[in-house]
This record gives structure tokens, C-alpha cells and sequence, in this order.
């Protein structure tokens, strides 16, 4: 820890004082990590070193954005009104689930709305703030350790109902006996059931490259690339680069660049607001917040509508990016990926939120992996070959270090959860600040802990600047 | 008197609270209409059929007795997680686990023992990675059940001892949230720790062919009820009357009240309160793991979920039958159980944990003390 102390001390005042520059130094800092793994493992595997490293920068960009977008909309429940919502998971549902129903062709199987795309996601958004906002209205009134258990019962809730074969819209033939397609009012849709069902695209990037109507920006491009989908596609292949990661690096890009900045700008405009000075409030003491008059419970209704859709949005986003997404994708488990990486940051800072999200995805969640794969290479260069035991058992007495490592790495996946645990539980004995969360946003408008004569301009866009 | 206040209570409830009195009358629709069902009387309003229909007794019957295994199991291992809430006022996340745990190790002792009485040839390894298929059961080894069943006992106790004293104990002094945090830290630990040393794959456990049946006559047919499904059933109302003992004679169980009532206080007076955490921990890890070895006694296959997939129906338990009371786990446990598997009457079997879920938030919203609270028996 004491390197990890010097390390942090090392780094100028100057970049921890500045969220920009503080957030533009995590990931600096892990994409150097990661280029310098690809390029090692590449190297060890006689591969090509850029086409691995570009495929591996895409995928870490993509996770850190996506983990980060859904950290900051988990802040703004968690962090700055201290509402402890671990049902995030179902309330993504909602959102990917809405979006492909309102998007899919009416005739498809499962049968849907037939809406274009953007209406469809908009729509998806204000069904998510509906549904949070019906969540919101009983369950609110709990203690945070019983609107925990009521809002992961609501996810699994919303999970089941997504699972069952009773409105999968797959048997289409109303005097068939399985016929389950849902009819409201001569609405016809269906959830695809266990099977799961198809978002509208596969491949957001598309929408840059192949848009060449308006039709195809409405339903979803199909088809030869455009005029800059061709050039880009061509100048990556020149370096060995195919198209579909350029299009994964595009969508990352974009994510990690529009779409969290999006969020961050919005969550800062949030909690400057007079709005977001009574979330704070109700975080801090709800009790004196009624007494000043503040009807607390219709904040925390539409601060949980608001929360919901960030969350659905960044479901869309994330999980109906891929073309297919299936019930299970939403278990519980996403729920406490999400808490892992705002905790890691610090509940209550946005720039804790994205720094967290960078660091859960790159280290705690992609980590162990790519360390793994590392491990695996040096040791068969230095031992010749890694045994690799099937069972613990066999592992165990086989009195054979290296077959206990070559367990270990075939088990890494597993092990990354029990490693996740240990960090939770560390976090929460020693430091459940998390990294920044000496900097969460504080109540009053201004700092009042801070004596020092207050210049214009500098205080940062997190709000708070009292680093002790 | 008595009476006329009850009343007056209840016409201030309809009055307040009108979702409370809709939630009466929809119970009272369906209990009318189940009464009609087993009656075999349907009843139709311009050709639509509004309340009763058929539904054998035998069926009906059937569902009672799964939902009173499943209740049973659920309510034994709610025992734990609700004496941990009152008294380490924490909503341990990591309690479906211990289950888990409680249900692997039981079942090594039980293979163990199981192998050796039969005579059967295995290699020890396959033995303790509980990959021979479908070794025990109660019939030809019962030996190895009351074993597996101390075992599993032991195994959840020593881990959560073990995992309190590493986890919990640093944090006494922290408020309900980061506890919680930690322990679900601690449930995906312990979960993915057991998947790194017998994998996800589920696993047949029972010899199923062999089990005696019995069949409860009940007029149009008859119940099922096999060897394995009365052991847990008899297992488990030993166990819960034990402990009402333990709670009710013993200074254990009126320190453990005390506690849960006002920790410092209990602190001052000279109650030793480590000690009876730790006796909380012993009486619920152990109830925790020897539900676990029973439901998987009872289902024949034993995957590293099981806990995890039963913890909601625990917790529902244990909120229906209010926080911090003994026999309110065990009665709230049952009672969710029961209602999960009669709810199948109506809806399709997709729903039945999605009833048993709706059924606790309903009680969390509208008695968040649960059906038993105020009443702290133990």
C-alpha cells in the first residue's frame, strides 16, 4: 500500500485538483497498461501487434464507458441522494426491453411496434422513469435496507416476468395451445421469452458509416457502407484492422467521449441546482429537510424517475448494443458490478463515478484475465508447458505448484468474483470513501468547511475541493 | 371493547389506507374462489366464467405440500438471517450462501459415509468432489443423512464464524448499509470460492429409484409423498421446536432478546455480547446449512446457487414474519412457501417466485413490521 501511497503522492497537485486531468490521467495511465500487455501477448503468440492492441483498446474503452455511464446514473441515487436502489439491473431491462418491443418489425417474431429507431429509444427512456416512478412511490417510504430488498426483488420481478414463456410472442397462432403474443387494444407484442429477443442493431457504429437515407438513420442502416464508412474501412484495413473493430472502436469512442460527458455535464448541472441541493439534504439528514419545508418524498420520487431513465438509457446503450440480449443478461450480479465500480470511485464525486468505472472495468472486471493470459505465457516459456488439472482434487494432490497455478488460471473467471468480494469487503472496512469520495458533493452551496478566501473560478467542477 | 376497537380500527384502515382494503377483498376473491374450485363449482356471468372452476383436491393438495417443503426450508434458514438482522442490524446478503456451503459440506460427509456402507468402489477424490452420481439416499444409507446433516451443520457454522471474525467483527461499530455492502462482498466470495473448487456444473446427488412412497388418499386421487420429502419435513419441525426450546429456556435466548431490544443496554446490564453474537451465528449458520443439505436431500441435484436462488424467498420470510422474531422466520417462511406453490391455481408455473417476491414487497409496504412483529417471541 505504502507504493501505492508514494505513487499517488508523486503525482502533481495540480492533476488531482483537476477532474479533467485527473480522469484523462486514469486512462492514460490504462491504456499505456494495456498496450503494452497486447503488445507483449502479441508478440509471445506471433500475432500482429496492432490489429490485437486496437481490438483490445476498443474492448476496454467500451467497458470503462459503459461501467462509468452506468456509475454516474447509480450517483445520482446513491451518491447524492442516498437512495440505495441495488435494482439496477431490472430497470436496464425495462429499458433494452422497451426499446427493442417499440422497435421491432410488427410482423417479426417476437412481433413489436414497427416504430423507428430514435422514437424508439425515447420512448424506451419515459417507459423506464414510469416504471422507476412506480417503483419509487410505496417503495421510498422504507428504510435504505428495505428499499434495497424491495428493489432487488422488484429487478428479479421484472427479470422473471421477461423470462416466462407467457408473453413470448414466439407462437403466433391465436387457436394454437402455446399462443402468447401480448394484444393490447390490437397492439401485438411479445417478450421473446427465455429466448430472448433482437435489438435493432448489432452494430451501432452503422449509423456512421452506412447511413446513406433518412430511412436507413429511422429503422437502422442496412447495406454497403457510405462515402466515409468506405474510406475509414479502407485506411484501417491498410494497417490490418477489420471493420468490425473499427466499428467497435467508433461506438466505444463515442460512448466514452459524447455520452459520459453527457451524463457527467448533467449530473454536475443536477447537483448545482437548487433540485439537487435538496438531494444532498435528504442524503445528509431527510429529517431537517422536511423541517425546511421540502417535501422530501416527491423529490425522491422524481429523483428515482430520473436516476431510472439515466439507467435505462445506459441499458440501451450497453446491452442493446449487441443485436440480441437474453433475461439472463440482467441477473442481480450486474447490479453489484455497478456498485463495485461507483464504490471503487467514491459514491458522491462524478468524477469518483467515471474513474471508478475505468478502474472496476480495466482492472477488477477485465484484469485478471489479461493478467492471467500473462502469466500463462511467461510461465510456459520459463517451465516449458502449464499442467492443467481437471478438478481442484486433482490439482491439489497432485503436490505440483505448478498445476495449482495452472488451476488457478484456467479458473481465473471464478476467481475474479472471489476477488471482487475481497475488494467490496476491504472498501467497506477500510476505505468506504472509495478512491474520491473525500470529494463527494457537498449539501450547501458552498464549501463551508473551506476558510480560505474564495477566488472566482476555482472551484472544480465536482463541487468540492477540501482535500485534507 | 376489544371488539368495538378492532372495528373502528379497521374502518379507519379502509378509510386511510383504501389500497389496503382492495388488497382484502382481492385475498377474499381468491379464497371464495378456491373454495369454489375444490367444490368443483364454476360460475359464469353471460357466458364468462367469473369465480370457481375445478381443481382436484389432489392437486390442490399436492401444491400444499411442496409449498410447506419449500416453507419449511425457507423458514429454517430465515431463522438465522432474522436473528442476525435485530441483533448485528444488518440484512446479510451473504446468508443464502452459508446455505451453500452448509449443502456441499453435508453432502462430502454423506458421500464419505454413503461410499464406505455401501461398499461402493469410488476413488476418494470423485467422493470428495461429490462427483459420483446419485450416490445416497435415505433409505439404503440413513447413516450417511444424519451425518451429512451434522456435517452440513458444522460447515455453515465454522464459516460463518469464520467469516465474522475476518469480516464482521472490524465493523461493529459501522451503520446497517456498509454491513450490507460487505456482505454481499462476502456472498459472492464464498459463492465463486465453492465454484473455483466444484465448478458450476450441477450435480444428481440422490439414488432416486430406490426411495419408498407413500400415497395420502384424498377422495379424487392421491398425494405423493416419498421417503426423502418426510425426512426434511420431520428434520425440520424437530429443529424448529429445538430451538424454540434453546430460546425459551435458556438465558441464551433472553440475552439474544435483550440484545436485539437495545444492544448498550444489554451491554451495561453484563450480557457478554460477543459471546451470544457468536451463539447467533452458531444457532443460525448451523440452521442455514442443514436447510440447505435438506432442500437438496429433497430436489436430488446440488448446484453452487442453490443459496443464492433461495435467499429472496428467505428474506421474504423473514420480513412477512417481522424482523427479529424467531418463530415469525419460521411461520414467514411457510407462509411464503405455501403461497408460492397455491399461487399456481391461477397463474402459470413461470410466476410462482414472482408471486412469493410480490407477496414481500406487499408486506413491506403495507405492515413493514411483518404479520407476527411487535411481538418479539425470541
Amino acid at each position: 500500500m505504502s507504493v501505492a501511497q508514494r505513487a499517488w503522492g508523486a503525482v502533481p497537485d495540480s492533476v488531482k485538483e483537476s477532474d479533467r486531468q485527473l480522469i484523462a490521467g486514469v486512462l492514460l495511465f490504462t491504456y499505456l497498461l494495456y498496450i503494452l500487455a497486447q503488445t507483449f501477448l502479441a508478440i509471445a503468440n506471433n500475432a500482429a501487434i496492432l490489429p490485437a492492441v486496437a481490438n483490445s483498446l476498443q474492448n476496454i474503452t467500451f467497458l470503462i464507458a459503459v461501467y462509468a455511464i452506468m456509475a454516474l446514473a447509480l450517483n445520482l441515487h446513491w451518491g447524492y441522494t442516498g437512495l440505495f436502489n441495488i435494482g439496477i439491473a431490472g430497470f436496464m431491462a425495462v429499458g433494452v426491453y422497451s426499446m427493442s418491443i417499440l422497435a421491432a418489425p410488427a410482423t417479426g417474431s417476437p412481433p413489436g411496434l414497427g416504430l423507428p429507431i430514435p422514437v424508439a429509444v425515447v420512448g424506451a427512456v419515459a417507459i423506464t422513469a414510469l416504471v422507476g416512478g412506480i417503483a419509487a412511490l410505496p417503495a421510498l417510504q422504507l428504510d435504505a435496507d428495505y428499499l434495497a430488498i424491495v428493489t432487488v426483488g422488484f429487478s428479479e420481478i421484472i427479470r422473471l416476468v421477461l423470462n416466462a414463456s407467457y408473453f413470448a410472442g414466439t407462437v403466433q397462432d391465436p387457436e394454437a395451445s402455446g399462443y402468447n403474443v401480448v394484444d393490447i387494444f390490437g397492439i401485438q407484442f411479445g417478450t421473446g421469452g427465455g429466448q430472448g429477443i433482437n435489438t435493432p442493431t448489432s452494430s451501432p457504429a452503422d449509423f456512421l458509416y452506412s447511413t446513406t437515407s433518412l430511412g436507413d438513420l429511422l429503422y437502422g442502416p442496412s447495406g454497403d457502407p457510405n462515402a466515409l464508412g468506405s474510406a475509414v474501412y479502407a485506411a484501417a484495413e491498410s494497417v490490418g484492422v477489420n471493420s468490425s473493430v473499427v466499428n467497435g472502436a467508433t461506438y466505444s469512442f463515442f460512448l466514452l467521449l459524447v455520452v459520459v460527458t453527457l451524463y457527467y455535464v448533467l449530473l454536475v448541472r443536477i447537483g448545482n441546482s437548487p433540485f439537487g441541493r435538496v438531494l444532498k439534504a435528504i442524503r445528509e439528514d431527510e429529517l431537517v429537510a422536511q423541517s425546511l419545508g421540502k417535501d422530501t418524498r416527491w423529490f425522491k420520487v422524481k429523483v428515482f424517475m430520473v436516476g431510472c431513465a439515466l439507467m435505462g438509457l445506459g441499458g440501451i446503450l450497453w446491452q442493446g448494443s449487441f443485436g440480441f440480449v437474453n433475461p439472463n443478461t440482467f441477473r442481480p450480479i450486474v447490479t453489484f458490478y455497478i456498485f463495485t465500480a461507483l464504490i471503487v470511485g467514491g459514491a458522491g464525486s462524478n468524477t469518483g463515478s467515471v474513474i471508478g468505472g475505468a478502474v472496476f472495468a480495466a482492472f477488477l472486471f477485465e484484469g485478471p484475465r489479461q493478467l492471467a493470459r500473462i502469466v500463462e505465457v511467461l510461465v510456459t516459456s520459463v517451465f516449458g508447458s502449464l499442467p492443467s488439472p481437471t478438478t481442484f482434487y486433482a490439482a491439489v494432490v497432485s503436490l505440483n505448484p505448478l498445476a495449482w497455478l495452472g488451476y488457478t488460471i484456467d479458473n481465473v473467471s471464478t476467481l475474479k468474483f472471489v476477488f471482487l468480494g475481497a475488494v467490496l469487503v476491504y472498501l467497506m472496512q477500510n476505505r468506504s470513501d472509495g478512491l474520491l469520495g473525500h470529494r463527494k458533493e457537498i449539501a450547501a452551496s458552498i464549501d463551508l468547511s473551506d476558510r480560505t478566501p474564495r477566488k472566482r473560478e476555482s472551484a472544480a467542477a465536482d463541487g468540492g475541493e477540501s482535500d485534507e | 371493547m376489544d371488539v368495538a376497537e378492532t372495528y373502528s380500527d379497521g374502518r379507519r384502515l379502509l378509510v386511510e389506507r383504501p389500497a389496503v382494503g382492495l388488497l382484502g377483498v382481492a385475498l377474499l376473491y381468491l379464497f371464495v374462489d378456491l373454495m369454489l374450485r375444490l367444490a368443483n363449482v364454476p360460475v359464469e356471468l353471460m357466458g364468462v366464467e367469473v369465480i370457481g372452476g375445478t381443481l382436484a383436491v389432489s392437486t390442490f393438495g399436492r401444491f400444499l405440500l411442496d409449498g410447506l417443503i419449500v416453507g419449511l426450508v425457507v423458514g429454517l434458514a430465515g431463522v438465522g438471517l432474522s436473528m442476525t438482522y435485530s441483533i448485528l442490524n444488518f440484512a446479510n446478503f451473504a446468508h443464502g450462501d452459508y446455505v451453500t456451503t452448509g449443502a456441499f459440506s453435508g453432502w462430502i460427509a454423506a458421500y464419505l459415509v454413503g461410499a464406505f456402507t455401501l461398499g461402493v468402489e469410488e476413488p476418494i477424490g470423485r467422493l470428495l468432489m461429490i462427483q459420483a452420481p446419485s450416490l445416497v439416499s435415505a433409505f439404503s444409507s440413513p447413516l450417511a443423512i444424519v451425518v451429512g446433516i451434522i456435517l452440513a451443520g458444522l460447515g455453515a457454522v465454522l464459516t460463518a464464524l469464520f467469516l465474522d471474525r475476518i469480516v464482521y467483527r472490524p465493523m461493529r461499530d459501522k451503520g446497517g448499509i456498509p454491513l450490507l455492502i460487505a456482505s454481499i462482498g462476502v456472498a459472492l466470495a464464498l459463492r465463486y470460492a465453492i465454484v473455483f473448487i466444484f465448478g458450476t456444473g450441477s450435480r444428481g446427488v440422490t439414488a432416486t429409484g430406490s426411495i419408498p412412497e407413500v400415497a395420502i388418499p384424498t377422495g379424487d386421487g392421491t398425494i405423493p409423498m416419498n421417503l426423502h420429502e418426510g425426512t426434511l419435513i420431520v428434520a425440520a419441525v424437530v429443529l424448529m421446536f429445538g430451538i424454540h426450546f434453546l430460546l425459551q429456556r435458556t438465558k441464551l435466548g433472553k440475552a439474544m432478546r435483550a440484545m436485539a431490544d437495545n444492544k448498550d443496554l444489554a451491554q451495561v446490564t453484563g450480557i457478554p455480547t460477543e459471546r451470544v453474537i457468536r451463539a447467533t451465528w452458531i444457532i443460525g449458520g448451523a440452521l442455514a446449512g442443514i436447510a440447505g443439505f435438506l432442500i437438496v436431500l429433497e430436489r436430488g441435484t446440488l448446484s453452487f446457487n442453490i443459496g443464492w436462488r433461495l435467499l429472496l424467498l428467505i428474506f421474504a420470510g423473514v420480513i412477512l414474519g417481522g424482523i427479529g422474531s424467531v418463530y415469525g422466520a419460521m411461520a414467514g417462511g411457510i407462509v411464503i412457501g405455501i403461497a408460492s406453490r397455491v399461487s399456481l391455481v391461477w397463474i402459470p408455473s413461470d410466476f410462482a417466485r414472482v408471486a412469493a417476491f410480490s407477496v414481500m414487497i406487499l408486506v413491506l409496504l403495507y405492515r413493514p413490521e411483518g404479520l407476527f412483529g411487535g411481538v418479539k417471541t425470541a
